[in-house]
């Protein structure tokens, strides 16, 4: 192949590119500039929108400990989502790797349920049972675990667990992607060398699988802080979180830059956390990301 | 008593029975290769050894201690893996370690077995590299420092230098012969190639269709095959046709002593190498197709009794050329009868 053809090549490949580039910059990438554009301009309750260049926005987020809060409230939230996700979603999906024949095709889809069921609906679903006089709480009550019902609704508790139910399935299925692909003689070599069961999940398994942790584990993280039926749901008008606060801005203030600014620094913070902690993650674990 | 015990031992998957009966005693010390084409059951039989297939039926002994019940991880044995199976986030040194770590072993003294177990596989600079780091061969003997720093009372070796090329393999057929004798311990290989059967074992073990052959030396095994198979799958061998008659078998124009054998027809089976090219006796034939091969010929030749192949050391000897007239010949002792009804 002569430099010419070669040259005419990359034409040809940008061309090809072209149309899936158009769309992203079309439907991704101009709509993340305008927002972050809109955050810089005025807003007043009787001016509506002027777009002049203000940190105002910006000001009043990083001064206002509201805002802290709330977006404190949000990572911690998905935090514990994304932990307790991945402590019960890798040991899941390292029993159903292990599972025989009829069982082996029977149970993903059962793990997988919640996510085939409407945000809406699931999440109502777990309205009615999370009440003071809903399934939970009847149970907990008359079999004496405890005295008076539980506060599950409009508490970050019931984000948390409504959360986690629905984001589990995609740590099992980032696992046991990885899973499937380890040697399984490598365990049974561990198991040769006189390992206990436990210890070779924990000392041979577990560091193998770790990129399918780290990959699931951020999918949930990026839902989890920017979930937004959940939190409006269950948590309601009290547990506001960054996605409910950018949503009241928007409908209910119509503040629109105020919820923009509030919309980019969600954005930002999750982009920061995520790439920081996959650094730190494939630094660690830098002989399994080869 | 022998050391390690199989008491037909045997190993159905449904209907299919893999393993069928096979019963087989090794001495402390002794190298036993299990032999035989894929699907014979002889990796199913390691399996079985190391603990992680249940045998369907029989019992298997380990110095007088019944292992049949005996988890894996309690059995002791040594393993080497088709795949090696190194532990990928681990350095060279972890890996050999974690057995020693697993028997609750002292820190100083893991170091110093380590170190020791990696110095005779010939790996003493590497005990910081990780397996991604290291060359087939170099894993295999990573593998093999794991297997034996536990001084397992068995060695299990699972087709380990399938994975390397034709002449890696030979170099490590020879230093694994040479750490065996050293370290002394039982060695049970599963392999298919039965070139690295006859040069590594004591003895062959040589398996289809899930039963036992042969068992014995690989000198006696490729002299006196037991069987057809055993004859074709150790090395080349030409199987005639033969008609005995008052004490004398006949092979095409060629006649021989056959005492003790009833009247009617046998097999006679000769190896190629035995084969010599006759002044004025011996089976007629022609040559059909001559083919070097460096140090020998391979010859070709059509007789009455069907194709014949001949093995020609490359010694200076003039090698009769295409449609040449010949008489082959062997000695007595180097041909096999058999009659049928008998093994063959």
């Amino acid at each position: 192949m002569s430099a010419k053809e070669i040259a005419s090549g990359g034409h040809v490949a940008w061309l090809l590119a072209g149309p899936a580039l158009l769309l992203f910059a079309g439907i991704v990438l101009v709509p993340i500039v305008m927002t972050g554009l809109l955050s810089f301009y005025d807003w007043g309750p009787y001016k509506g929108i002027e777009t002049v260049f203000t940190l105002k926005n910006w000001r009043e987020i990083v001064t206002d400990s509201y805002f802290f809060g709330i977006f404190l409230r949000t990572f911690r939230i998905a935090l514990l989502v994304t932990v307790i996700s991945v402590l019960i979603g890798t040991p899941e999906a390292y029993i159903l790797n292990r599972m025989e024949k009829p069982w082996r095709s029977f149970f993903p889809v059962i793990v997988l349920g919640p996510l085939l069921i409407s945000v809406v609906a699931r999440t109502l679903g777990w309205a009615l049972l999370f009440g003071s006089t809903g399934l939970i709480n009847v149970a907990l009550v008359r079999l004496g675990i405890v005295a008076s019902p539980i506060q599950f609704m409009f508490t970050e508790t019931g984000v948390v667990i409504a959360l986690v139910h629905v984001l589990v399935p995609l740590v099992v299925i980032s696992v046991w992607a990885t899973l499937q692909r380890l040697d399984p003689q490598i365990e049974n070599a561990a198991i040769s060398l006189g390992g206990s069961g436990f210890t070779v999940f924990r000392r041979i398994v577990l560091p193998q699988v770790m990129p399918g942790i780290l990959s699931g584990a951020i999918v949930v993280f990026a839902l989890a802080a920017s979930a937004f039926a959940t939190p409006a749901i269950i948590g309601g008008r009290r547990i506001k979180v960054a996605s409910t606060l950018a949503y009241d801005e928007f409908l209910n203030t119509l503040n629109w830059p105020l919820g923009a600014a509030v919309a980019v620094l969600l954005l930002v913070g999750l982009a920061a956390i995520i790439a920081g902690s996959n650094r730190l993650m494939e630094r660690r674990y830098s002989e399994m990301f080869r | 008593m022998s050391f390690l015990m199989l008491q037909s031992l045997t190993k159905r998957f449904g209907d299919t029975t893999v393993v069928d009966g096979l019963s087989l005693s090794v001495d402390k010390g002794e190298f036993v290769s299990l032999l035989g084409p894929s699907g014979c059951g002889k990796t199913t039989t390691l399996q079985m050894i190391a603990g992680f297939v249940e045998p369907s039926a029989g019992a298997i002994s380990l110095n007088g201690r019944d292992l049949t019940r005996i988890t894996p991880a309690a059995r002791g044995l040594g393993i080497v893996f088709q795949s090696y199976a190194l532990f990928p986030h681990m350095t060279a040194a972890e890996n050999v370690a974690f057995g020693l770590e697993m028997r609750g072993i002292a820190k100083l003294q893991q170091v110093k077995r380590v170190d020791e177990a990696l110095a005779l596989v010939g790996l003493s600079g590497f005990s910081d590299r990780y397996p991604r780091r290291l060359s087939g061969g170099q894993q295999q003997r990573v593998a093999l420092a794991r297997a034996l720093v536990i001084k397992p009372d068995v060695l299990l070796l699972d087709e380990p230098l399938s994975n390397l090329d034709a002449k890696l393999r030979e170099e490590m057929q020879v230093e694994l012969r040479q750490i065996q004798r050293t370290v002394g311990t039982t060695t049970i290989l599963v392999t298919h190639d039965q070139g690295e059967a006859m040069a590594l074992s004591d003895r062959i073990v040589v398996m289809n269709h899930g039963r036992v052959e042969q068992v014995a030396r690989p000198t006696d095994i490729y002299r006196a095959p037991a069987t057809a198979f055993v004859a074709n799958f150790l090395g080349k061998t030409n199987l005639l046709p033969a008609t005995i008659a008052a004490g004398a078998a006949s092979i095409g124009t060629s006649r021989w002593a056959a005492d003790g054998m009833m009247d009617g027809v046998a097999r006679a089976s000769v190896r190629p190498e035995r084969i010599m090219f006759g002044d004025s006796e011996g089976l007629a034939g022609t040559v059909k197709a001559r083919i070097f091969q460096g140090h020998h010929w391979l010859v070709q030749v059509a007789t009455e009794a069907g194709l014949v192949l001949v093995i020609a050391p490359n010694d200076g000897r003039a090698i009769p050329d295409d449609g040449a007239a010949v008489l082959l010949t062997w000695r007595a002792e180097d041909m096999i009868l058999s009659q049928s009804g008998s093994a063959a």
